[in-house]
């Protein structure tokens, strides 16, 4: 029983630093885009970077991937 | 500076590969005290006693296997999704390294029998410090990179592996409050169903938020990437992670069920624990519908399939799960074997497939490979896993139902109908089958890591560039 003593506050006040943290989230504008984000990720190309033919190393390709976007 | 202009993939390859190994190592454990089960002949002397080594099974496969899943995938994520490097390597490579030693003394401590006596916490202190310490340095990195990104919102990956770090330390700090006795020994500081009660916040809140919001970080980031597809509803999702942070801290009471724990505790764990039906369902429908469109992808992507059975099985066991909260329900199904079929079906189902497939996904890109050494290997893994799954949450609902019957039952006059043993006896069958479908699955994880060493060994460790970032961001 006593342990409830110490269970629920700690839950209690964890439901109001959730709520702050939820608060503070929605009015630092963290979900006033709630469809961008989604495709965002696709658009970072985490495909591995090309090896040249003859293989000696790894040819950037930073600038071919911004052109893509 | 190059470290400025990359990712660091370093920390992120050590976890990934650790994750495949303890994977193994754990999973060999769990075949061994199932056959343990069927043929107890197989517990040898004190240290390869099942008593022993189960809690070594339990904790090699959560916090090794699915640990090291879970901190190569976040680090993965937080970098790819705030374009920045990890705010030091330095905290990273200790963190690797710490969570390793964690993990390699207690597989030395829990077989010579060293141990806290709480479940899926059975560290002694020493190990239990060195934990918090690592674990407060993995907070620090990866919030650390959180804060420096350079993109303004915060990816709903993110979300759930922050919640996952804090609960976790949340968690581990309450429960693990020890009294010491001597180098290797420390009692709780609670005592009878005030620690049960602690316990059972713990252990279900560690289900709650190490193995569903921490894998479900993995889902929202590996689901759509494999897909090629953006996440079903990104509202819903936002939705899932408030109602998920909000409701899951008092489901706990439900493993207490008809205890010393106060009756109205009980009802309220289950009352909690199903609500909780619905914002997991809410997650798992908008992971699943992620592919609709694109549903000819299943036929040929092993890796999706692997993901998207996960999925499945998510769903399942969080329905599972509440019908088992309920209390008439657990009258039958507690101290039976179907929970351990339930945990299983979460366990293997769940966070391994999704480990799995997430793995197939970052493990050729980490090493610069455009895919696994064999596709047609991970085909092979998926079905041997599946049916693994399969063979073993099936024997797993015979067995538990069989013995809630067989224990419940009495006959006209009031004594019991079956001894104890009569139970035992009508379950051995069913033991077997488990075993057996304990060993299909670790097959495929062999056949994994045979695949994983190929990819690289003919992959070559690599840190991406940070791409620049898009001006709409």
């Amino acid at each position: 029983m006593e342990s409830l003593y110490l269970l629920i506050p700690l839950s209690v006040l964890l439901i109001f630093v959730v709520g702050a943290i939820f608060w503070w989230s929605v009015k630092g504008g963290q979900f006033d885009d709630l469809e961008g984000p989604a495709y965002r990720i696709l658009h970072d190309d985490d495909a591995p970077q090309k090896e040249r033919p003859n293989g000696d190393g790894i040819q950037k390709t930073q600038d071919s991937s911004s052109d893509e976007r | 500076m190059d470290n400025q202009a990359t990712y660091n993939y370093k920390v992120v390859r050590q976890f990934a590969l650790m994750s495949v190994v303890w994977g193994i190592v754990g999973m060999l454990i769990g075949v061994i005290i199932a056959s343990q089960l069927v043929w107890p002949e197989l517990n040898f002397g004190p240290w390869f006693h099942f008593g022993r080594l189960r809690a070594l099974h339990t904790s090699a496969v959560i916090f090794a296997f699915g640990g090291c899943g879970l901190i190569a995938t976040s680090y993965y994520v937080v970098q790819r999704t705030c374009n920045v490097r990890l705010i030091s390597d330095k905290l990273a490579a200790f963190t690797f390294w710490g969570y390793q030693a964690v993990i390699i003394a207690c597989v030395i401590t829990y077989p010579l029998g060293i141990t806290f006596n709480k479940e899926y916490a059975e560290m002694e202190w020493p190990i239990k410090l060195l934990l918090a310490v690592v674990w407060v340095a993995y907070a620090i990195v990866f919030f650390g990179t959180l804060a420096k990104r350079k993109v303004k919102h915060i990816y709903v990956a993110n979300w759930f592996y922050g919640a996952f770090i804090l609960a976790v330390t949340l968690l581990h700090v309450v429960n693990s409050a020890f009294i010491p006795v001597s180098m290797w020994k420390s009692y709780s500081a609670y005592a009878g169903a005030v620690d049960a009660m602690v316990q059972w916040w713990y252990g279900h809140n560690a289900v709650g938020f190490f193995l569903t919001a921490g894998f479900l970080g993995m889902m929202y980031y590996f689901v759509p990437k494999q897909a090629g597809r953006p996440i079903y509803s990104y509202r819903l999702s936002v939705v899932h992670f408030w109602a998920l942070s909000f409701t899951y801290m008092w489901a706990g009471p439900h493993h207490l069920h008809y205890t010393a724990l106060p009756d109205w505790t009980q009802s309220l764990g289950m009352v909690f624990s199903l609500i909780l039906l619905a914002p997991s369902w809410g997650g798992m429908i908008n992971g699943i519908m992620t592919l609709s469109g694109a549903w000819h992808k299943l036929r040929t992507d092993p890796v999706l399939k692997f993901l998207i059975t996960a999925l499945s099985f998510y769903g399942m066991s969080t329905f599972e799960g509440p019908m088992m909260a309920i209390k008439s329900v657990n009258a039958l199904s507690h101290y039976t074997d179907w929970t351990v079929g339930h945990v299983h079906s979460g366990a293997l189902g769940w966070v391994a497939m999704i480990t799995i497939g997430s793995m197939y996904y970052l493990i050729p890109r980490l090493f610069n490979r455009e895919a696994m050494h064999s596709i047609k290997l991970i085909e092979v893994h998926f079905w041997i896993a599946t049916l693994g799954i399969l063979l073993y949450i099936s024997s797993m609902w015979i067995a538990g139902v069989t013995q809630g019957l067989m224990w419940r039952a009495v006959n006209p006059d009031g004594t019991l109908t079956y001894a104890f043993i009569d139970a035992v006896k009508a379950t051995h069958p069913y033991y077997f089958v488990r075993a057996l479908g304990g060993l299909c699955f670790l097959s495929g994880m062999v056949l994994m890591l045979y695949n994983v060493l190929r990819t690289v060994t003919e992959g070559k460790a690599v840190d991406a560039e940070i791409p620049a970032v898009a001006a709409h961001a």
